[in-house]
């Protein structure tokens, strides 16, 4: 083994070093997120801004894909990373596996290039398979749709493959399993139909079993692990709570799919079921923060990664708040009748994707180069005191919240002005956006992304420098008490 | 510890977990079949393409406490009756067309997608087109080049997207179509462009003043 501090990738396990990669990939997509965003939300404040050259559109689908594909680059890389400790086995087919890796990099370099320079193109399929497929959050081409199955596959195989060769734990089993919906849901999104009602149907399949189930389940696994490895927690203990955290998410989170079914066509029985599944969704949100602070607060916070676990708390308290509170807000169909398709949308979508997602992938990140570095010392008492991460984790938060409130103010305004008083129309619309409350509310989440983009600049110099003079090996876990 | 009681054992969680599961998705699987045949094209939610051939308002109805569509008299899209399969092949070119323009990352449809350029569920009752018997060109025109159309006090201006005449004529015939599915009401209070028909003796009625087709004022 390497020195301790030396970034070595002597350090990892076949699969880790895999993980690396993605995590890599997975933070410089971050970084193209916040930038498209600042790009977007400037447009905003002043519309000739890049008018005609990066149109607001072209902003916004960068801005989005690049996040659903970090976060799917950061579910990856951690599933690589614990899957040899989890299935105690080395990763079978990882040859493949790592030619898949930069194939599927090759494919997102290629497509974000494609959306930059050629960005539309005529009336017809030949757009859809080449260009952009033109639907909110799964606009890659067809081509780069085949591309993503098969990746997948890959991935699954290698997943599957691993842990029938090693061992099916708990959260083994659960990701497997996990991972087979969200791979066969995104067929549901693989597919053109003139019909927008029946397009927008199978559209949610994707959108909301992937984001309020599968993404949450995954996520579910990668804490269950991540709580062993930083507290210490008892592996029966964890797993118990993941089956019961997977009973809550799938029981509330299948059927609360009827929330995106109340405008699009769809039945009126929808308003029932969407309503009522929907708001049983934070549940299983409150039971991961008792869960998590409860782990932690039972270990006295002796955790042997400061860093990794701050961002799991923060994961269970962000996952609460953004999915499940700035969900619930706005989730009831007598409420959504007005918010539909307002900013509403837009603060829910920043605070959930942030709080559940982003939060846990740097959680895992901060794991990952502890061990890349030898398995140093990331407990209390940093060398310098940990400022980075620490000023980073506020920065970051400080940031979201502030977009996510400034956001909620021009949300509130957009339901009030241009649905509940004007009636919906163009005119009430652009009466709504002129309102100075909204365009105060949206000044305001330009700062907030600036300063969110300064907590990103500090994250990445602390990636890069964490454990990098540190002499101490890793704090040795308490045996917890049968 | 002695052994777990059985609401706190690992294995009971397990099978509910798989029971959970395997229920809602049984559930989810037969109302989409129900759902799926409520809104095929043709549907009573759901009209067919040929819809396009006809007046479509919305209007509130009583006993639903929230507007619905109507379909009225017949009106042919540009004055040409279509068959269904030619208002088919039409609206799926103006569906075709507003994907691979990327509609969806400005405007919302059905109220989903982006929120920087308004709703387009409504967009062929919208108010704004000034008058029924100019509305339809004034689309097209402003879909082929809607760059010097401003029409808001922010200076928000749609980019030129390079669309041609007819992928805008078959976009109208889309947003026609989708004006027509009955969204529960959705949007609410919405106050559509007046389609009544004109006393016989009325000139003819021109864009109003400030009408989103009309050139730039500011």
């Amino acid at each position: 083994m390497a020195a301790l501090g030396m970034l070595d990738s002597a350090n990892l396990n076949g699969g880790q070093k895999l993980a690396v990669k993605y995590f890599t990939v997975a933070i410089a997509l971050f970084g193209a997120q916040i930038l498209f965003g600042l790009l977007a939300g400037l447009q905003y404040l002043y519309p000739d801004f890049l008018y005609g050259v990066l149109d607001f559109s072209v902003n916004r689908m960068v801005h989005i894909n690049a996040m659903v594909v970090w976060l799917l680059y950061g579910f990856i890389g951690a599933t690589y990373w614990l899957l040899e400790d989890e299935a105690q086995h080395p990763v079978v087919g990882l040859a493949l596996g790592n030619l898949i890796f930069w194939v599927l990099t090759l494919a997102v370099a290629v497509v974000v290039v494609v959306y930059l320079l050629i960005q539309i193109g005529p009336g017809e399929h030949s757009t859809i398979w080449l260009i952009n497929e033109g639907r909110e959050y799964i606009e890659a081409p067809r081509w780069a749709d085949i591309g993503i199955v098969v990746s997948v596959l890959v991935f699954f195989y290698n997943v599957a493959a691993t842990f029938a060769k090693g061992r099916y734990t708990g959260i083994g089993g659960v990701l497997t399993l996990d991972l087979i919906a969200l791979a066969g849901l995104y067929l549901a999104g693989v597919f053109y139909t003139p019909n927008i009602s029946v397009d927008q149907y199978w559209w949610w399949w994707v959108i909301h079993l992937w984001v309020e189930a599968t993404w949450e389940v995954l996520v579910g696994c990668l804490m269950a692990y991540a709580l062993i490895k930083t507290l210490g927690v008892r592996r029966k203990i964890v797993e118990t709570w993941l089956y019961i955290e997977v009973a809550l998410m799938f029981g509330s989170g299948i059927l609360g799919l009827g929330h995106h079914y109340f405008w699009i066509g769809t039945p009126e029985y929808w308003f029932t079921i969407g309503g009522f599944f929907s708001a049983l969704e934070p549940i299983p949100l409150v039971a991961m923060v008792v869960h998590s602070v409860f782990d932690a607060g039972a270990h006295k916070m002796k955790s042997t990664n400061h860093p990794a676990l701050a961002w799991i708390i923060a994961h269970a308290f962000g996952n609460f708040f953004g999915a499940g509170v700035w969900g619930f807000m706005h989730t009831l169909p007598q409420i959504n009748l007005y918010t539909h398709g307002t900013q509403w949308s837009a603060s829910h979508g920043h605070l959930a994707f942030f709080g559940a997602y982003v939060t846990i992938v740097i959680g895992f990140i901060y794991l990952a180069l502890q061990k890349w570095r030898g398995n140093v010392w990331m407990s209390g008492g940093l060398v310098d005191g940990g400022w980075k991460w620490k000023w980073s984790l506020a920065l970051l938060h400080i940031g979201m919240i502030g977009m996510t409130i400034g956001l909620l103010v021009a949300g509130y305004e957009q339901s009030q002005i241009e649905r509940a008083i004007e009636g919906s129309t163009w005119t009430g619309y652009f009466a709504a956006q002129a309102h100075q409350w909204f365009q105060q509310g949206i000044f305001w989440r330009q700062i907030f992304g600036w300063v969110f983009a300064a907590g990103f600049v500090l994250l990445v110099w602390d990636l890069m420098t964490i454990g990098k003079r540190e002499t101490r090996p890793i704090q040795a876990m308490q045996a917890e008490a049968a | 510890m002695t052994e777990a009681t059985w609401w706190a054992s690992e294995s009971f969680w397990r099978k509910t977990a798989i029971w959970v599961t395997a229920v809602s998705f049984v559930i989810l699987i037969f109302l989409t079949f129900d759902s799926l045949s409520q809104i095929s094209a043709g549907s009573k939610r759901v009209p067919a393409y040929s819809v396009i051939n006809h007046r479509i308002d919305y209007v509130f109805d009583e006993k639903r406490n929230f507007q619905v569509p109507v379909i009225g008299p017949e009106e042919p899209l540009f004055g040409k009756k279509l068959t269904e399969e030619e208002a088919a092949a039409l609206v799926s070119r103006g569906k075709v067309t507003t994907q691979a323009k990327n509609c969806m990352n400005c405007h919302t449809l059905l109220g989903n997608g982006a929120y920087f350029a308004p709703d387009l569920t409504k967009a062929w009752l919208d108010p704004s087109w000034g008058s029924k018997e100019a509305r339809e060109q004034l689309m097209v025109d402003f879909l082929k080049d809607p760059s010097d159309k401003l029409h808001n006090a922010i200076g928000r201006r749609m980019p030129n997207l390079g669309i041609t005449d007819d992928e805008a004529r078959a976009v109208v015939a889309f947003l026609k179509w989708m004006s027509a599915i009955d969204t529960n009401g959705f949007p609410y209070n919405f106050k559509p462009i007046d389609q009544s028909d004109p006393a016989p003796a009325a000139p003819t009625a021109t864009a109003a003043p400030g009408a989103i087709g009309s050139p730039a004022q500011n």
